[in-house]
């Protein structure tokens, strides 16, 4: 049993009581809800005669379906548009702060959540949304939940659940030329596998993690879950209070965060915690990382062989061998000169403004090979601004991208932005699972953000290193 | 205590035939596809469960288990290992359970996938590879054979032969005792609620001030 760490302080602050069956009942600081998982939760509360216990500590917004084009209303897409209203309904009835489209604050609820500064170090965090495990980047407690889960939460603010087990994953070394933070985390879970973190909660820590910025690590804390493990969270240190201390919500409140310091000091893990389990990766050995399969513990650094089925584990032979027929690629061959269609550059692994920095300098007079339509969606309404004003815009529509408004797009293919028959899109998203992308014959190769840039120039997977001479942010 | 659970069935057994499902990592992409999650409700999504593996572009049926007639009565499903990897969507297990299945045997599922399946009272017990590989096979021979899952004594039974198998304690005790619906349960507590609010530092408004607001 692990002692002493962010896990096991921050889960004993928000226990209310242990329900009759072992689990613990747990208060919820932050509800993040979106449209698509929430409606029928809302639904169950009003069969129930229930009302929403703590408005003032939910926050919505729309991300999934919204359209990242024209976002006229109506919506051109009637069940669109019929979401949209059923969530407007919902939080107008209930009191609940609605960051929408009108007020400039709307976007992915992972990327709008540490942006207004309302995930913070020491909350417990829940969203109908797997990828809420980004939020642990703050040194929060955060977990996606399914809607009888946000039923409960809308209900009650608590949630029922079992503690996990802490496994500290200690990442070493200065990260190499073109190498980030999404490598690192392909690398976790090619190596720990993505059924390895069940049961678990990832600590990241180590010289690798304390040198990212927020958006580094929470890149890393996104894609706990495609590890299989459903949180993942960074202490928090001065990094994390530089973020937060910039943020709306302690801009107007500043006392209220030298009110909060010393808690955020508290629950950090301390240098004796104790872990179930500890694994060493040495960051300054990583290449860029891309995937060939359809799971994204199934990836390779960019000038690695593709593995043979028989050469894996038994239970990732079948895996292999059908991921390898999706993606129509043969043991041996390496992913570089992978010809690809489409490259999305977005999500809430990747769409912040640091991510669009980095990749906008890789495309900065060069321009998008032909017949691959490349795509820059940013992860809210406030990113994208802040990249228009920065130039950002201009140089990836110079460049031949799409520059559209914020929203989840084609990282799961529920508004417009869809794969199309068996394209290739290289993505800065998080899942290369069939289907994902809008189009069950479409193939997903997953990469840091500078990759999706360098593959949209030269239309097939590429190693952004050889493309040009590029600092390590 | 009794008051809040008092409508909750407990499933501490459930009976019927079984259906396999083959293959690791099987994701909620897979298992409904997010296009089918345009809704404001879960009504109806059974039909959808599996959509892309069972059906073409033209929407012509291809080969699997879900289109097999002879497992259209099946209520066990007996999948591989990190069934319902991906993401959270309860829409997954509500398809599987709309399309008819009670309960899945596996040798592994996904966390969040798994609590979704208990907030619906699915129970998801596990078993090791040669122990599933035996029954997805004997399934396969025998569609309307009859399998018993007795949640509470951990124990699936088939053909003459009974294998022991795991189920989480806190899943088991919740199926088994009918607390598996935690919301009345959870607000039946509702002073120790706001006992653990009001020790937050960051909560700002106390449960006083959210009644006042009202």
């Amino acid at each position: 049993m692990s002692q002493n760490t962010l896990y096991d302080k921050v889960w004993d602050r928000h226990k209310v009581t242990t329900l009759p069956n072992g689990q613990d009942q747990l208060f919820v600081g932050l509800h993040l809800i979106h449209e698509v998982t929430s409606p029928q939760a809302f639904g169950m509360l009003k069969e129930r005669g229930l009302e929403v216990a703590r408005p003032d500590l939910t926050h919505a917004t729309v991300d999934h379906i919204v359209p990242t084009g024209n976002q006229d209303r109506p919506y051109a897409e009637d069940a669109a548009e019929n979401m949209m209203v059923e969530l407007e309904e919902n939080v107008r009835d209930a009191g609940i702060q609605f960051s929408d489209p009108t007020t400039g604050d709307q976007g992915i609820v992972h990327v709008i959540g540490p942006e207004q500064g309302i995930t913070q170090p020491g909350k417990t965090i829940v969203c109908g949304d797997s990828h809420t495990s980004t939020h642990g980047a703050f040194g929060a407690l955060a977990f996606g939940i399914g809607t009888s889960q946000i039923r409960d939460v809308l209900a009650t603010q608590t949630i029922a659940m079992e503690k996990a087990k802490v496994r500290k994953i200690q990442v070493d070394g200065e990260l190499g030329r073109g190498v980030e933070a999404k490598d690192i985390i392909l690398e976790i879970i090619r190596r720990l596998g993505t059924e390895g973190g069940v049961g678990y909660v990832y600590e990241y820590a180590g010289e690798a993690i304390e040198n990212l910025g927020m958006e580094g690590r929470m890149s890393i804390c996104n894609m706990s879950i495609e590890g299989g493990a459903r949180a993942g969270y960074v202490n928090p240190d001065e990094t994390t209070y530089e973020w937060l201390e910039a943020t709306d919500y302690f801009q107007e409140r500043p006392e209220k965060f030298d009110e909060l310091k010393p808690y955020w000091e508290s629950i950090r893990s301390d240098d004796d915690a104790e872990y179930d389990d500890v694994v060493h990766i040495d960051a300054s050995e990583l290449d860029p990382v891309v995937t060939w399969g359809t799971t994204p513990g199934q990836g390779i650094g960019i000038h690695d062989p593709i593995p043979a089925p028989e050469d894996l584990a038994d239970g990732k032979q079948d895996t292999a061998r059908r991921a390898q027929e999706h993606m129509r690629v043969e043991p041996g061959e390496t992913m570089e000169g992978y010809d690809i269609d489409v490259a999305f550059l977005g999500s809430c692994t990747n769409a912040r403004l640091p991510d669009l920095r980095r990749a906008a300098r890789i495309v900065e007079g060069r321009e998008v090979a032909d017949d691959v339509r490349a795509m820059v969606v940013p992860g809210s309404q406030r990113v994208q601004q802040a990249a228009k004003e920065e130039g950002l815009k201009d140089t990836f529509e110079e460049a031949g991208f799409d520059w559209r408004n914020a929203g989840c797009s084609m990282c799961l293919g529920m508004n417009e932005d869809q794969l199309e028959g068996d394209e290739a899109c290289a993505s800065s998203s998080n899942r290369n699972f069939v289907g994902r992308q809008g189009s069950k014959d479409g193939r997903t190769v997953l990469m840091n953000p500078r990759m999706v840039a360098a593959a949209a120039i030269a239309g097939e997977v590429s190693d952004v290193r050889e493309l040009e001479e590029v600092q390590t942010a | 205590m009794t008051d809040a659970t008092e409508d909750i069935p407990s499933v501490d057994y459930v009976e019927g035939s079984g259906v396999p499902i083959r293959g690791n990592d099987i994701d909620t992409d897979q298992i409904i596809p997010a296009r089918f999650m345009k809704v404001v409700t879960f009504d109806g999504l059974g039909e959808f469960a599996f959509f892309d593996l069972r059906f073409d572009d033209d929407d012509n049926q291809k080969d699997h288990p879900f289109n097999e007639e002879r497992f259209q009565d099946a209520n066990v499903l007996v999948v591989n290992d990190n069934f319902g990897c991906g993401s959270s969507r309860e829409h997954a297990p509500q398809a599987l359970m709309r399309w008819g299945i009670d309960a899945i045997i596996g040798e592994g599922f996904a966390e969040i996938f798994a609590g979704n399946c208990l907030a619906l009272g699915i129970p998801t017990v596990t078993a090791d590879h040669e122990t599933i590989d035996a029954l997805q096979q004997w399934v396969d021979d025998t569609p309307d054979g009859d399998i018993e899952v007795d949640v509470a004594a951990e124990t699936v039974s088939y053909g003459g032969n009974e294998i022991g198998v795991s189920v989480d304690s806190a899943q088991r005790q919740a199926l088994v005792e009918g607390i598996w619906d935690t919301t009345a349960l959870m607000k039946s507590n509702e002073n120790a609620i706001a006992e653990t609010a009001d020790s937050l530092p960051y909560v700002d408004q106390t449960r006083d001030e959210i009644r006042s607001d009202d």
